[in-house]
């Protein structure tokens, strides 16, 4: 199984680096709980949606955590491995075709999301925000939030050739994706055009989707369509992936 | 994937590589302009040329990474555009640019690379220790890529390319940046794995490479084939026995050109210094100095394929 082999090669590095990978997954969340969980949510009084403050933004938070380390894997990695280290013309040389290529890069991003999305519920349950028997469903959610954000990043991090490009993208794209999708405070509290923008976005659907697993409020839209807007970004992500890698690869 | 190589009939004639007017353009320009060649098995094939010439271009279609614009290419027998993935299967390849995975140690590239092909762990593991040792890393097969010397990595890269014991190995400039004693040891590495058979395939703009290692070349200039034949072959062909190098004590070795006439069969003049081509290179300096010119030194040298490329294109192969 082609694939396999280069979920494996990432394998053999993420075995040199995962202690410092698997402190932000547990130190990160830990603090963001204490910080906006228990510290703000002490000034959120009669909390939201009618749940407390803290049992509200986990879900939030963890589909975030999703978020952040598929931007993690997709970016500088990816740049690195074509322009740095050049590993990607490696394994165009091997019997690999780009499908295996770009389907072993995703095999190890979805291992990445889940391991950290994981330690993320770990953390929140261990100060007593996680209720439900649903709860497993939202390390779906964060899988197809890991896909929608980490596959079109992938291919732009495949089509630019320098990293100063990766810093626009986390300062205009990924900073305001984290602030206004809903995780902190609900986006109806958003002026109308940041609305839109979180509506287009795939963050604040995998939130509103985690939420609905984790504590069994409704959407604010229909779960369909959070569904149907996530899975349009995962199709964008892969086509567009596989073209860079294309062009980057086979010329 | 169990068996990579079906159906090879070994007869030396055949060609591993095979290629009719093949081309590969980008946008308007011509990196390989519509050329011939024939590789066959067990042979070292080399690619002489300057940058530009499109060697590397070349290598990249035979390497099955690159699909060409237009003309035939055959590699192992079959049509790159189709079985690319089963053609690589059977190929090494050493590329210009070491891209070895700099975060993982030595034998981590070579077992994690195994892997694309389809070889179990523990032939990976197993393989992974011979070329260690054929490479001469052995005693740093545990130690990170990043710290390495050039040559060290250069002879991991190579022996990355031997993980799946290929038939065919493709080298594109395999000594380019290494002193000389890192060439001397990759040279006498590759001249190893000729002895064993495997085709060698290479590309380089150092004659002395070329003639150390190749059995038989193709001179590149501008996307084109301007001579082949073996390297002896070729320096009879458009060389001579000996070439005299004078240098003059002036700015400008021109303005002995014409004072030189009729010396030898044919004279070069480069901006430091002037090559008469000649039978005898000692009676050449004699009749120099016969013809009273004091030039500041005068070598007598046997000729180079530096000198074929000299006389085909008018130009230095290195500049």
């Amino acid at each position: 199984m082609a694939p396999w082999s280069v979920f494996e090669f990432h394998m053999v590095g993420y075995r040199r680096t995962w202690r410092g990978s698997a402190l932000s997954s547990f130190v990160l969340p830990l603090l963001t709980v204490l910080g906006f969980g228990v510290a703000v949510g002490a000034h959120v009084a009669g909390g939201v949606q009618g749940v407390p403050y803290l049992d509200w933004i986990v879900p939030g938070l963890v589909a975030s955590t999703a978020m952040q380390t598929a931007i993690g894997v997709s970016t500088w990695p990816v740049l690195s491995r074509f322009e740095w280290m050049k590993t990607y013309s490696a394994l165009a040389a091997s019997p690999l075709r780009l499908a295996d290529i770009v389907a072993g890069d995703f095999l190890y991003l979805l291992f990445r999301v889940l391991v950290s999305a994981g330690a993320f519920l770990i953390v929140a349950a261990a100060f007593g925000a996680v209720h439900s028997w649903w709860t497993p469903a939202a390390l779906a959610v964060c899988a197809l939030v890991g896909f929608a954000v980490g596959g079109p990043t992938t291919a732009y991090s495949a089509a630019v050739r320098s990293d100063s490009y990766l810093a626009i993208l986390l300062r205009f794209a990924v900073l305001p994706m984290s602030l206004f999708s809903g995780v902190f405070f609900e986006v109806g509290a958003l002026p109308a055009v940041l609305r839109w923008v979180a509506y287009a976005l795939p963050l604040w659907h995998g939130v509103e989707l985690s939420r609905a697993a984790m504590l069994g409020i409704a959407p604010h839209w229909p779960a369909a369509a959070h569904l149907a807007v996530l899975v349009s970004w995962v199709t964008a992500g892969i086509a567009l992936t596989i073209r860079q890698f294309h062009r980057r690869l086979v010329y | 994937m169990s068996d990579p190589r079906p159906n090879v009939v070994r007869v030396s004639d055949e060609s591993l590589v095979h290629a009719r007017g093949l081309v590969k353009r980008f946008g308007d320009f011509a990196a390989v302009d519509g050329i011939d060649v024939d590789v066959r098995r067990g042979e070292a094939f080399g690619f002489l040329g300057p940058n530009g010439a499109g060697k590397s271009s070349t290598m990249r279609m035979v390497g099955c990474v690159s699909p060409p614009s237009a003309g035939v290419l055959r590699i192992l027998g079959m049509d790159p555009a189709r079985s690319g993935s089963r053609i690589r299967a059977r190929l090494g390849v050493c590329p210009q640019v070491d891209n070895l995975d700099p975060e993982l140690t030595v034998r981590e590239n070579l077992t994690a690379y195994a892997r694309f092909f389809g070889i179990s762990r523990r032939v990976a593991r197993q393989r992974a220790a011979e070329l260690l040792d054929f490479v001469q890393l052995s005693d740093r097969a545990s130690s990170r890529v990043e710290p390495l010397s050039g040559g060290m990595k250069r002879r991991l890269t190579i022996a990355r390319s031997l993980v799946n014991e290929p038939e065919m190995v493709l080298l594109d400039e395999p000594t380019t940046g290494l002193d000389p004693q890192a060439r001397h040891l990759v040279w006498e590495r590759l001249f190893r794995l000729k002895q064993q058979g495997v085709t060698l395939v290479l590309t380089t703009h150092y004659m002395d490479e070329a003639e150390q290692l190749c059995d038989r070349l193709v001179v590149m200039d501008g996307g084109r084939i301007v001579a082949q034949g073996t390297p002896r072959e070729l320096i009879e062909r458009y060389s001579t026995r000996e070439v005299v190098e004078l240098r003059f004590p002036v700015p400008d070795q021109g303005a002995y050109g014409e004072k030189l006439a009729g010396v030898g069969e044919r004279l070069e003049v480069l901006p430091d210094r002037i090559l008469l081509y000649v039978a005898d290179g000692d009676e050449a300096v004699a009749e120099v100095h016969r013809r009273s010119l004091g030039p500041s030194s005068a070598l007598v040298r046997r000729s180079s394929l530096e000198d074929v490329f000299l006389h085909l294109t008018g130009r230095t192969l290195v500049d």
